[in-house]
């Protein structure tokens, strides 16, 4: 079957198996190999993209479900020489090692800062209805979906802090 | 043949002397941006043109033998290519450094979960469905013992021991003696197992996330009965290891045999699930740990003994006393290993095997011995600190042990511990607890080359970087050594082609390959001498300026062809007459839920003696990986086996628990000691890698136990069991 | 995963009629892909219903809300009327999975996912959920995460969710679409079934209905709401043992009690007793004490598990302190706002 996405701002056709899941679709039809596959089953984060601006797991979703959707990848963030902020505050604080994960840490931290930014609470924040403010375990609890075995947790929030730092 | 340095003798610290200032320095990772871009490529990235996929099938039995493997049952599904199976097979990946296949049991089962075929298909979709459709016909042996509890065949070596123990033991007015066991853990990289073969002719091109390339290229050639030489293999990334990339994997064997049946590329990445079911896991253990001490603290006896478990055929035993012997002088000393054979998945290496479960509990047990003794446990450390190897008699070489321990208490404010239960907020207790840390510190092998051009330098060795941060050290080592900025060294890892280095493993591949790379540009230096006309120790090299015998040329000036040196170091002399350990403390503080169990750590900080520190940031990094390895360890990680079948059931990322963001606070604060291991290797520098875990989840257990009082003998924490602790309590 | 043929349903009534013993609809697919790739789920025909108009909406219905099936789970938990009217719906939600999971997981979908027990996950082990009939492998097996409440010889099966707790103490109710474009509405309890002999059928409704709705009623004034959740790390992880309250004290007594209580039996579970000796009391520590031994009383724990009773207790105490003032209220406590 054959599904029309927009990838990175890219008009993309794939054919593939109705079985494909947006995750390999990306990997193995796209070459959009940034995307990884840590588990297949939700339980990782690393192939976390955006999908019309959410965060979504993409091993857990259809390519045959997103025609016509708008799907980021970490290609679309910036590239070597050209990286975005969030993307140089990573290098910066070493919030890596091995550097698997790090695609899906970064994505789905595009996608929390927007959340936070739309005053979306969390598991620990102290109130529904007030303001939250962004503070390390605020960052921490939503960044959860994201395991780092290297374990460069404190380092990854700190890029983050630092870039929310930035832009606002 | 590149001429062999041994090391024989304490060298020159030469890093000292050299004036780019580069070494040591905090620099980015150069590689970072490609990994902050999703531009690197690990071994299952991109595919080449014509790749099948492959999909491995396990043993549903525990022991016995593959009767018959169906292929036609799964022939008609659409896709699906073709079954492969064969005397190629390996039941489990290499042992590190084994340098030889694995055992290859043809159609024997010896666990549930062995791989026993590759279903190939057009797609991974494709070879996924037939994988889990093949029919299998097994013969199942009955009563395999798949328990290390009530296993039938244990393995009991000769105790260890120095001093008369018995007695020592006897006759102390103090005493711990405790049982403790720790749960079976596994690496869990977050990149699965893959492998992507492709034969050119009868040479064999393969793609694979592996740590140790030297060793990993005989694994394969032996393996598939070739030449080594013509296998190469690639990784230039690799996305962790923790040790269980150590030995080549069923997934490169599997995928190097289809290719050569099918005639074309063939990737198998191994599912999460095949990857709990199949590599290498860190045993559980069984320990038993005594101290007994006089009043004043003094140390008159040290005992630890310890049950692992293993598959038979296996060499590994997890050496849980490898740091119990050193850390502490005494009167006497014994240590006594167990291994229990069992039809489970085999165990092998995972991040600092022995210090990692050993030191939970023999770290566990002394803070016990500190409160029944009314000693600060950083004063009873303090106290028992040996001149010399207390087992082998050795001479240390630096140990900073004792200004880890004193700078951590004072760091972390220490002398404000109250007594178990004495600090509450709401309903959370709150306390604190402290440990050491050690780790033998390991020179191998290794090769590497560097060339100087007139643009700057490249590195070449076959080394890896798993997350390491190989590829910046090696570009501050080469620079510092020839006078450039990091970004005019170039370094190129991963290939086998390249001079074979020691591999990422026991944290020894940064200072032995790096070492290799300090020698090869410590000849190019001599050849930049020669030409200058001057001494080699006259010579300085900085921002691409050669200096000495009163000159001064630019370095792109004194090139005038490429130099090309190549080096080989070993281990000599001074691993025989020093014991070289990295040396840390552990201060944590946890919170305890007086209603719920639930454990949080609120701030960690280790004090860690790495000798020279090669990059901060990237120690740095290293250091804290391995602390949050032991918050795991302390906290949530537990594989749990089926108790009838022995297979791993917690078999995925949701059962098997590793540390999530949320579990690990910002305050993760780590220094290291301005010191110097002249014994180690000519940089004077020391492993990291593993040195974090070591006594870190002991110190959250003390950590417990003085928030609430409740001490436990059982890793990892879980709420259950601290609930259970405070109901023992009356809480 | 097996193949099956990929379906766009176009209107609720295209869905339905496509619905038989061998499709399955699809929406956010976070638990059905997962056991279809582990081909413990297999259907031969996927409906997506995601495009389906008026499902995704949060719409005010009487005096209370009206979720449509098709709401994600970020989309309820960050909703304001939820958040302040139903804030144990909200919290309950934002303690299970992770941020990228409750993008794409669907109010209707979080109520019928599949249990996380690992045998039933693993194909190669004995289960009477995924093949009646063949016996039960957790039984004999590692039991740490199964029910206490609620099973049966056939199935000890704990449902997973998070959400579903928090909605049964908010006595939610489920509206169900019949083919012949009728509605229904169950209580949430009546929407499951206790594993009894047959652990594969887990809820009441027929092959070819399909749920377009959860219906909360009016909020309670005045109600302290909490959701508290024990696991075996900080976050991203299924539930050991949960517990919703939903609490209003009057002139010191406590008028009311809901408490529905998560990862303890194959569906919400609550229990009326319990409820009852809190309502009119004063609230005080024994007497809860009192309360939580009440409710575990009848538990049937695996070998492995039966640490889910003290740690329910614990827990229910805990949540208890918290909704009636006696401790301070922590990150999962709230008081409702007075609905407008």
């Amino acid at each position: 079957m054959k599904t029309d996405l927009t990838v990175n701002g890219e008009a993309r056709q794939v054919e593939h198996e109705s079985r494909t899941t947006l995750l390999d679709a990306l990997r193995d039809h796209l070459d959009l190999t940034g995307t990884k596959k840590g588990c297949d089953h939700g339980q990782c984060g690393a192939c976390t993209v955006l999908v019309n601006g959410r965060r979504v797991n993409s091993c857990l979703s259809l390519a045959a479900m997103h025609d016509g959707d708008e799907i980021t990848t970490i290609e679309g963030l910036g590239e070597p020489g050209a990286l975005n902020t969030l993307q140089e505050a990573f290098v910066n604080k070493d919030g890596y090692q091995c550097g698997y994960c790090t695609p899906g840490q970064i994505m789905s931290a595009t996608a929390m800062l927007e959340e936070a930014r739309d005053g979306a609470p969390s598991h620990v924040s102290e109130t529904l209805t007030g303001s939250v403010p962004l503070t390390d375990a605020e960052i921490a609890e939503r960044m959860s979906g994201n395991l780092c075995r290297c374990s460069a947790y404190p380092f990854i929030r700190e890029a983050i802090a630092m870039s929310a730092e930035k832009k606002s | 043949m590149t001429e062999t340095f041994r090391m024989d003798k304490a060298q020159a610290r030469l890093l000292d002397e050299t004036g780019q200032g580069v070494i040591g320095t905090p620099m980015d990772r150069p590689d970072g941006p490609q990994k902050v871009s999703g531009r690197a490529r690990y071994a299952a990235d991109g595919t080449p043109e014509g790749t099948a996929h492959g999909v491995l099938v396990r043993a549903t039995i525990t022991k016995g033998k593959v009767a018959a493997i169906h292929a036609d049952s799964i022939s008609d599904l659409p896709g699906v290519i073709g079954v492969v199976s064969g005397p190629e097979f390996i039941r489990n990946p290499a042992q590190g450094m084994a340098n030889a296949a694995p055992v290859q049991p043809g159609t024997r089962v010896d666990y549930h979960g062995q791989p026993i075929a590759l279903v190939v298909g057009e797609s991974f979709e494709a070879a996924r469905d037939g994988a889990l459709r093949l029919k299998v016909d097994f013969e199942a042996e009955a009563g395999a013992d798949v328990d290390p509890d009530t296993a039938s065949e244990v393995e009991t070596g000769d105790p260890s021991a120095v001093g008369d123990w018995d007695s020592a033991f006897d006759g102390a007015a103090f005493k711990v003696d405790r049982e403790f066991t720790t749960a079976a853990q596994v690496a869990a990289a977050m990149e699965p197992h893959a492998a992507i073969a492709e034969w050119q002719g009868d040479k064999l091109l393969l793609r694979s996330s592996l740590q140790m390339l030297r060793f990993n290229k005989n694994e394969i050639a032996d393996s598939l009965g070739i030449p080594a030489e013509n296998v190469q293999i690639l990784a230039p990334f690799v996305g962790g290891g923790f040790g269980s990339k150590l030995g080549i994997g069923p997934d490169a064997v599997a995928a190097a045999q289809a290719a050569r049946e099918l005639g074309r590329p063939v990737r198998v990445v191994m599912p999460r699930q095949a990857v709990f079911d199949s590599i290498l896991r860190r045993t559980e253990t069984t320990q038993r740990v005594r101290f007994a001490a006089d009043a004043d603290g003094k140390l008159r006896a040290v005992g630890h003994d310890d049950r692992v478990s293993n598959l038979w055929e296996e060499g590994f035993a997890e050496p849980t006393s490898s740091c119990s012997q050193f850390l502490y002088g005494a009167d006497a000393l014994r240590f006594q290993q167990s291994l229990a054979r069992n039809h489970r998945t085999p165990t092998g290496s995972v991040r600092a095997p022995g210090e990692a479960v050993g030191m939970l509990t023999f770290e566990a047990a002394l803070d016990e011995l500190a409160e029944q003794l009314d000693i600060d446990p950083v004063e009873l450390r303090l106290k028992n600190l040996p001149d010399t190897h207390p087992m082998t008699g050795q001479a240390f070489s630096s140990r900073g042990l004792a200004e880890c321990l004193r700078r951590g208490a004072e760091e972390f404010g220490w002398s404000a511990r109250g007594k178990p239960g004495a600090r509450r907020e709401g309903d959370w207790f709150i306390g604190v607890g402290m440990a050491s840390a050690g780790r033998p510190n390991m020179l191998i092998q290794a090769s590497a080359r560097v060339r100087l051009e007139a643009g700057g330098a490249t590195v070449e060795t076959d080394m890896t970087d798993i997350g390491t941060g190989t590829y910046a050290i090696f570009a501050q080592i080469a620079g510092e050594m020839l006078g450039l900025s990091a970004d005019r060294v170039t370094v190129r890892l991963g290939d086998t082609d390249l001079p074979g280095a020691s591999g990422s493993g026991g944290s020894f591949g940064a200072s032995s390959s790096g070492s290799a790379v300090f020698l090869a540009a410590r000849k190019i230096r001599a050849k930049l001498a020669e030409a200058m006309g001057c001494d080699a120790d006259e010579l300085t090299l900085q921002d691409g300026i050669a200096r000495g015998g009163n000159r001064e040329m630019a370095i792109s000036d004194l090139v005038q062809s490429e130099i090309v040196e190549e080096a080989q170091i070993e281990a000599g002399k001074t691993a025989e007459s020093h014991f070289s350990a990295g040396y840390g403390a552990h201060f944590v503080e946890v919170a305890v839920h007086a209603w719920t169990g639930e454990v949080r750590v609120r701030r960690m900080l280790g004090i860690m003696d790495i000798g020279r520190v090669l990059n901060e940031k990237t120690a740095r990094s290293q250091a804290v990986g391995g602390m949050v390895w032991g918050l795991g360890a302390a906290l949530t990680e537990e594989i749990s086996h089926d108790p009838r079948t022995g297979h791993i059931v917690t078999r995925d990322l949701a059962n098997y628990h590793v540390a999530s963001h949320a579990d690990v606070p910002a305050q993760m604060e780590v220094s290291f000691l301005d010191n110097r291991d002249d014994e180690a290797n000519p940089m004077q520098s020391r492993g990291v890698g593993e040195l974090g875990i070591s006594g870190a989840g002991a110190a959250v257990f003390n950590a417990i136990h003085n928030a609430c009082g409740v001490r436990l003998y059982d890793f990892p924490a879980t709420p259950d069991k601290v609930i259970a602790g405070l109901e023992a309590l009356g809480l | 995963m097996k193949e099956f043929t990929y379906a766009r349903a176009e209107t609720l009534d295209d869905a339905a009629g496509q619905l038989d013993e061998t499709a399955r609809v699809i929406a956010g697919g976070t638990n059905l892909l997962d056991l279809m790739k582990l081909q413990v789920m297999a259907p031969e025909k996927v409906v997506d219903i995601t495009r389906l108009p008026d499902l995704s909406e949060i719409s005010a219905e009487g005096e209370g809300l009206r979720i449509g099936a098709l709401v994600t789970n970020s989309q309820l938990a960050e909703d304001h009327r939820v958040r302040s009217l139903y804030p144990v719906l909200s919290r309950a939600i934002l303690a299970g999975a992770s941020g990228q999971i409750r993008n794409k997981a669907t109010t209707g979908g979080n109520l019928l996912q599949r249990t996380r027990c690992p045998y039933f996950y693993d194909p190669a082990m004995a289960c009477n959920k995924r093949d009646p009939g063949a016996g039960c492998a957790a039984k004999e097996g590692v039991g740490r995460m199964l029910a206490v409440f609620g099973v049966s010889d056939d199935c000890l099966a704990a449902h997973p969710s998070d959400m579903a707790v928090g909605l049964r103490a908010l006595d939610a109710e489920v509206e169900v679409r019949s083919p012949d474009s009728s509605t229904r509405r169950l209580k949430l309890d009546e929407l499951y079934r206790l594993p009894g002999d047959r652990p594969d059928l887990e809820t009441t409704l027929a092959v070819d209905e399909i749920i377009t709705a959860v219906v909360l009623p009016a909020p309670e004034k005045g109600a302290v709401q909490a959701y508290r959740k024990v696991r075996d790390r900080a976050s991203y992880a299924f539930a050991l043992v949960s517990v919703a309250g939903n609490v209003t004290l009057t002139d010191g007594k406590i008028a009311r009690a809901k408490l529905a209580y998560g990862g303890v039996a194959p569906k919400p579970w609550t229990n009326a007793k319990v409820e009852e000796m809190l309502v009119g009391q004063a609230p005080d520590e024994a007497l809860f004490r009192k309360a939580a031994e009440a409710l575990t009383a009848d538990a049937t724990p695996h070998s492995d598990n039966a640490f889910k009773l003290p740690m329910l207790r614990r827990t229910l105490i805990a949540v208890l302190r918290e909704a009636t003032g006696l401790a301070d209220a922590s990150p999962g406590t709230d008081k409702t706002k007075d609905a407008a």
